[in-house]
């Protein structure tokens, strides 16, 4: 391609307290519409509002979660526009001291580092939620007031990315981040995370930014990416027929996958911001920042590469390891316990696990099969085999027994006496004259019938590996 | 600083106000006379001053994030001119 994206992204998230931002109206999500507002978060006059601490404290958390420098004072200011779900027809929010500042997410893409720059993050209210009735000729809006005061966090990147899979990098090692430091949900299906994009071109080794357009409503990472290659081909066609890209705001359609102009205000944007009045300053002192830092856990970057390097397993595997934090702790519990084989775990947690956490809609701490036990199972493993080891795994999360008790109880101990098989192998040849013949004759498809005909009589409990050596001995040897 | 016709226009759109034009001459000169008197304040040095956003020496006020009761539906959309099933109703908004 002739032309070099240039891409950054606005990230929204909501934070996760009990209560609002400014009053003690519940944060939860999906309750009946404006049973969860009050004259704060409505903005009726002569009301006070104080700002929850614990939301500050998440705001402080991922900031230095983010290596942003502090400032050591912060205010809130009103940023002013008319639009009926906001309440006090201002918004609570940071333009001049925001909390963090210069920061920066390490990604890696295609095995590769990249250091992608955040500009500023900053804590403000959410809007509420308006319903647009569906029946045709409705001329009116509903509003929700629930999600009105809710606290936000705005995480505003340099215009850093070059490529959709370094956005995708990018979003997705940010949740990770805001996951692992707990300070939000980031159920994108709730709205608790998301994403606007701004997408510009400019021709190859260019020095100056090209026109810059904007991208809302998208609703989860795929539409995220779908918009922005959208975006990048509308662009470029654009130039190449030696037309201007606009300066303006695109709304995506996800269902008809394009992005439509924005009704543009005439007016420019003027939101008047000046200092909340109503709340005071927040100075922030060292001894906070390094308790708050102190907070912070091993992050999702650091985590995988430790885990390549203590574990040798593949950086691919690492990184649907430490995926979820939970899980990465789960994984390490098991090699402590097994105090071996962390490949052999790995392969068990992602494939086996991960397939029932899935299959089930469960998350691992409420997981059926805890660290202890899952060792467990694999320390048996050797003595009834690779398959069998499989539906006892099933067996465990379908009745919670031990993998031992499951064991003894159906009897399901791997048969390796050599005599004992030997007998059995006799009478499936017997039984079977035909295949074994085929056998002898060279035909090596036959003896996975014959294995299975044996499988059948042991209920799957013969050592494959011997009934092999059983068969060629016998069938080879009576074939001279 | 001379405010002209159009800051006064802009002023009212933002305000959601409208203005006959009698009033925009009005308000035009009034808002020039009040900022050529405040321009004064501009004579002060003022380089080693900090600037002051708080009437107070407050700061770092906060509350615990602590669930208080909301008010009750009915009360809260009672305020409000129009409304059906639990929800504000508002002229439509077209994005």
């Amino acid at each position: 391609m002739k032309y070099e994206v240039v891409m950054g992204l606005e990230t929204h998230a909501e934070l996760d307290t009990e209560s609002k931002l400014f009053c003690g109206c519940s944060t939860k999500f999906g309750s009946e519409p404006n049973t969860q507002t009050c004259p704060v978060c409505l903005g009726l006059p002569g009301v006070l509002p104080v700002m929850n601490k614990k939301a500050f404290e998440h705001s402080l958390k991922a900031s230095l979660a983010l290596n942003c420098e502090i400032s050591n004072f912060t205010n809130f200011d009103r940023k002013s526009y008319y639009y009926p779900d906001l309440p006090k027809n201002y918004q609570v929010s940071q333009n001049y001291f925001n909390i963090g500042n210069n920061g920066y997410v390490d990604i890696v893409v295609k095995g590769k580092e990249k250091r992608i720059g955040i500009h500023n993050v900053h804590l403000e209210e959410e809007a509420g939620k308006l319903v647009h009735p569906e029946a045709s000729g409705a001329n009116y809006s509903l509003v929700d007031f629930n999600r009105a005061g809710v606290p936000l966090l705005e995480i505003v990147t340099q215009p850093d990315m070059r490529s959709v899979e370094e956005v995708e990098s990018y979003m997705q090692t940010l949740r990770n981040i805001l996951l692992y430091i707990g300070v939000s949900d980031c159920k994108m299906q709730e709205g608790s995370l998301r994403f606007e994009a701004s997408v510009s071109l400019r021709e190859q080794g260019a020095n100056f930014f090209g026109k810059r357009v904007e991208i809302k409503n998208l609703n989860s990472m795929k539409a995220v990416l779908k918009a922005i290659a959208y975006e990048i081909s509308r662009q470029s066609d654009l130039l190449d027929k030696g037309e201007d890209v606009l300066m303006e705001t695109r709304l995506w359609d996800d269902i008809d996958s394009v992005s439509r102009r924005m009704r543009s205000k005439e007016e420019a944007h003027d939101y008047r911001y000046f200092p909340e009045p109503d709340l005071v300053p927040v100075w922030i002192d060292q001894e906070w920042i390094d308790e708050t830092r102190t907070a912070i856990p091993e992050l999702p970057v650091s985590k995988r590469q430790r885990f390549v390097n203590e574990y040798t397993i593949s950086d691919y595997d690492a990184g649907i390891l430490t995926e979820d934090r939970l899980l990465a702790d789960y994984f390490e519990e098991c090699v402590k316990m097994a105090q071996d084989s962390p490949k052999e775990l790995s392969n068990w947690i992602i494939n086996d696990v991960l397939r029932e956490l899935n299959e089930r809609k469960t998350s691992v701490q409420d997981f059926a099969i805890p660290p202890k036990m899952l060792v467990e199972l694999i320390k048996i493993k050797p003595t009834i085999g690779n398959s069998i080891a499989k539906d006892v795994f099933i067996e465990m999360i379908n009745t919670g027994k031990t993998a031992t008790s499951i064991v003894i109880e159906k009897n399901l101990t791997q048969m390796d006496d050599v005599s004992e098989l030997n007998d059995i192998v006799a009478r499936v040849i017997e039984e079977n004259p035909k295949a074994a013949d085929d056998y002898s004759q060279g035909k090596k498809n036959a003896l996975t019938f014959l294995i299975g005909q044996t499988m059948k009589i042991t209920r799957g409990k013969a050592n494959p590996k011997i009934l092999t050596e059983i068969f060629e001995e016998r069938l080879s040897a009576g074939s001279k | 600083m001379d405010i002209g016709i159009k800051e006064i226009e802009h002023i009212a759109n933002l305000s959601r106000i409208t203005l006959t034009v009698e009033e925009k001459n009005t308000f035009a000169k009034q808002l020039t006379n009040i900022l050529g008197y405040i321009e004064k304040l501009n004579e002060l040095d003022t380089d080693e001053v900090q600037p002051m956003a708080y009437a107070t020496s407050l700061k770092n006020v906060f509350r615990e994030d602590k669930l208080k009761s909301s008010f009750s539906r009915q009360e809260i959309l009672e305020l409000s001119p129009s409304s059906t099933n639990g929800f504000f109703k508002v002229p439509k908004v077209i994005e």
